[in-house]
């Protein structure tokens, strides 16, 4: 087993008083790649909006652990700074700040120090080539206009320039074309090997999982994680769907 | 995107002046016939002029205080010396401003020359120091700019004199009467036909007096085919008394010929600014505004278009953003009377703190006026539960061959946004400060680059300490 990155102990979240996750527990080792599945609605992105720290879904109890260290109590920023990043399900459009820039900004805070442009742009144009991304999206607005594909793209350029510790990537698979998912999954795959970053792919389908390595599996439903796996889970679910983890649900 | 710009160095043996006190004047608080007189007798007025002041003084005591905008009761005439001449006793003056004012300064990162020059900057009385490295390049090109003073008794005084006050009249509304009866300051320009002035030309207006009022007036004629750029910057430090700023902008844009006048208003919220700016644009002539509105304490402000000429253009960006105790009224006016004529407003407004922002537009298109085109749009971006944003649109054609639209959005910061860029390292501050940038970002890339860095950096700051 390797070092331990992330540790969610007993984790209950609640948004607007209404409890979503019920005492979570997960480890998640240094290198490692999980894959989250569930039914619609079983929880999957408020773990991860949990572990970045929005700020609307609030842990009522448990802890989570990021490299020995409690950090439920801290800020989204200070969790990205320490290592964590999210990709969202549904980018955010922001006018007025360009790609580039924003993910310089980024990286500057991230890193603690300047990062010079030449070498920036080196680097970003490199991440855009791998994820076949056209070079005029850098002096794009941040999502600004961009379809569905070239959102999840520039996510997937965010966590590769920004080589997070862990990264969650949140149904970064869903409403793209087979040649998107394609792109995408060769982004993640990079950042695998060559970064050794830690994974959490939260995902209902399992498209994206076909040419990546995948170390444990975990089934949550209705808040809670029902059932821990290897990569053979996956094959399972896609042959039985979750019908039979709802099934065990209902038993209990 | 237009090219920016970059203001040249400020000469700094301007500041460094060391002034007789006996050279300061200031009138008495108040305003009647003696004191206007006693203006015109200072200022060593045409004979004419000074009739013009006094009828003006007529007009403005027979005409009512505007009663449809933001409250300005607190305005007392009685408590406002109308003229002041600067000296040195004024800049000295700098350095009894209070601290918040200079921190202000500090952290707007404005360098230490432009900073001093602030406070040195005898408001626009100094002006011809402060432009004169721009002036030898223009007047080869046999453009004229100079302060008003020198304008109304040198070369152009005809043309002076058939120009002022025709576009804005006295009888306007109270405060043009009040701008003719004690107006001071300010720039001449004239450009001759068929010249492009490369580099915009600059003025930048400060009040430094407490208790004053700053009436400036600019009157800017670009004659046929003529080309300019035309920059102002305002600022004032804060005093605990009320300040006014009643200025008077006239534009007279010739047949093809182009002019831009981009503004960044900055006084200090203890400032009533009722300014008015009017444009009048010949055949074929364009029109370009760039406004952006962030200090004072109350401001009534909509720079005014005239298409007289047919296909004659403008153009309106402006940015409006008010914070804590302020009432900022602002907008534009354009009216259609030449064929195929074309308008477009484009104007963003935030507001904070419990400040109020109105947008106000008015659109006429004339029965002659055919096949003209207008479109407004205006977004206003709320930054709490406190403040205000209203958006006032007011539209009169008066002819069926028109195309007019008008597009009005008024929103928050989305908390998913923040959330989106905090995961991204960002904090909080910074990610709301992002937010109303980029917002506002359309507006800047317009400024030059030194007012688009200020502005970014008035944003930065009214952002600070907006967590709580």
């Amino acid at each position: 087993m390797s070092d331990q990155l992330l540790k969610i102990n007993e984790l209950s979240v609640s948004v607007k008083d209404k409890s979503i996750l019920h005492s979570v527990n997960l480890s998640i080792g240094v290198g490692e790649t999980h894959v989250l599945m569930g039914p619609n609605g079983a929880g999957k992105s408020t773990l991860g909006y949990a572990l970045m720290g929005n700020l609307s879904y609030h842990v009522d109890d448990g802890e989570i652990l990021f490299e020995n260290k409690p950090i439920q109590n801290e800020t989204p920023d200070k969790r990205a700074k320490e290592g964590i990043f999210l990709s969202f399900q549904n980018p955010l459009e922001v006018p007025g700040i360009t790609l580039s820039s924003f993910l310089r900004t980024s990286i500057q805070q991230r890193r603690g120090e300047r990062i010079r442009v030449f070498a920036f742009k080196k680097e970003m144009e490199q991440a855009m080539e791998l994820l076949s991304m056209d070079k005029f999206y850098a002096d794009r607005d941040l999502n600004v206009g961009f379809s569905g594909g070239e959102k999840k793209k520039a996510e997937i350029l965010q966590m590769l320039m920004l080589k997070p510790k862990l990264a969650i990537l949140d149904e970064t698979d869903s409403g793209l074309d087979v040649d998107a998912v394609r792109t995408v999954s060769k982004g993640i795959e990079e950042y695998q090997k060559n970064q050794q970053g830690s994974l959490l792919i939260i995902t209902h389908s399992t498209r994206i999982l076909e040419s990546l390595r995948v170390d444990y599996t975990h089934v949550m439903v209705d808040g809670k994680i029902v059932c821990t796996g290897s990569a053979a889970l996956i094959d399972e679910i896609n042959q039985n769907g979750f019908e039979s983890f709802l099934d065990q649900m209902q038993q209990k | 995107m237009k090219e920016k710009t970059y203001v040249s160095d400020v000469d700094r043996s301007v500041y460094d002046i060391k002034d007789e006190e006996s050279d300061a004047y200031r009138i008495q608080t108040g305003l009647d016939a003696s004191i206007v007189e006693q203006i015109s007798k200072e200022k060593n007025d045409p004979v004419w002029m000074q009739q013009f002041r006094l009828e003006a003084l007529k007009i403005y005591n027979e005409m009512d205080i505007p009663n449809w905008g933001p409250d300005i009761s607190e305005l007392n005439m009685d408590d406002i010396a109308t003229y002041v001449r600067p000296n040195t006793k004024m800049s000295a003056k700098w350095l009894d401003v209070p601290k918040d004012i200079k921190d202000t300064f500090e952290r707007l990162g404005i360098p230490q020359a432009e900073r001093e020059s602030l406070a040195g900057v005898g408001a626009q009385y100094d002006s011809e120091l402060v432009y004169h490295n721009v002036r030898e390049e223009v007047t080869a090109q046999g453009v004229v700019y100079t302060d008003f003073e020198s304008a109304l008794k040198g070369k152009y005084a005809d043309m002076v004199k058939s120009h002022f006050m025709k576009l804005v009249k006295p009888t306007d509304h109270k405060f043009a009467a009040l701008h003719g009866a004690v107006w001071s300051g300010g720039s001449f320009v004239y450009v001759p036909p068929g010249i492009r002035v490369e580099i915009p030309l600059q003025s930048y207006f400060r009040l430094n007096a407490p208790g004053a009022g700053q009436f400036e007036h600019t009157l800017i004629i670009v004659d046929e085919g003529a080309d300019l750029h035309f920059i102002e910057g305002c600022s004032a430090p804060k005093y605990n008394v009320a300040n006014l700023h009643a200025g008077c902008v006239e534009l007279f844009v010739g047949k093809n010929a182009r002019l831009r006048y981009s503004t960044i208003e900055n006084w200090s919220k203890n400032m009533y600014n009722l300014n008015t700016k009017r444009a009048i644009v010949e055949e074929g002539g364009i029109m370009e505004w760039i406004s952006g509105s962030f200090g004072s304490h109350v401001s009534y402000l909509y720079p005014m278009t005239i298409l007289k000429g047919n296909k004659s253009q403008m153009e309106f960006t402006g940015i409006t953003f008010a914070g804590k105790g302020q009432n900022l009224d602002t907008g534009a006016k354009v009216v259609h009377g030449g064929k195929r004529t074309s308008s477009y407003i484009n104007t963003k407004s935030i507001s904070k703190d419990g400040g109020i922002g109105t947008f106000r537009s008015s659109v006429v298109v004339g029965p002659n006026a055919k096949n003209t085109k207008s479109s407004v749009s205006c977004e206003s971006l709320m930054l709490d539960e406190k403040s205000r944003s209203d958006t006032i649109p007011a539209m009169d054609i008066r002819t069926c061959y028109a195309d007019v639209g008008h597009e009005a959005k008024i929103g928050r910061i989305s908390d998913d946004a923040v959330f989106y860029l905090m995961s991204r390292g960002i904090s909080e501050e910074d990610a709301r400060a992002m937010i109303v940038s980029g917002f506002a970002d359309n507006v800047s890339k317009e400024l030059p680059l030194e007012y688009a860095v200020e502005m970014n950096n008035l944003i930065q700051l009214e952002m600070k300490g907006s967590i709580g």
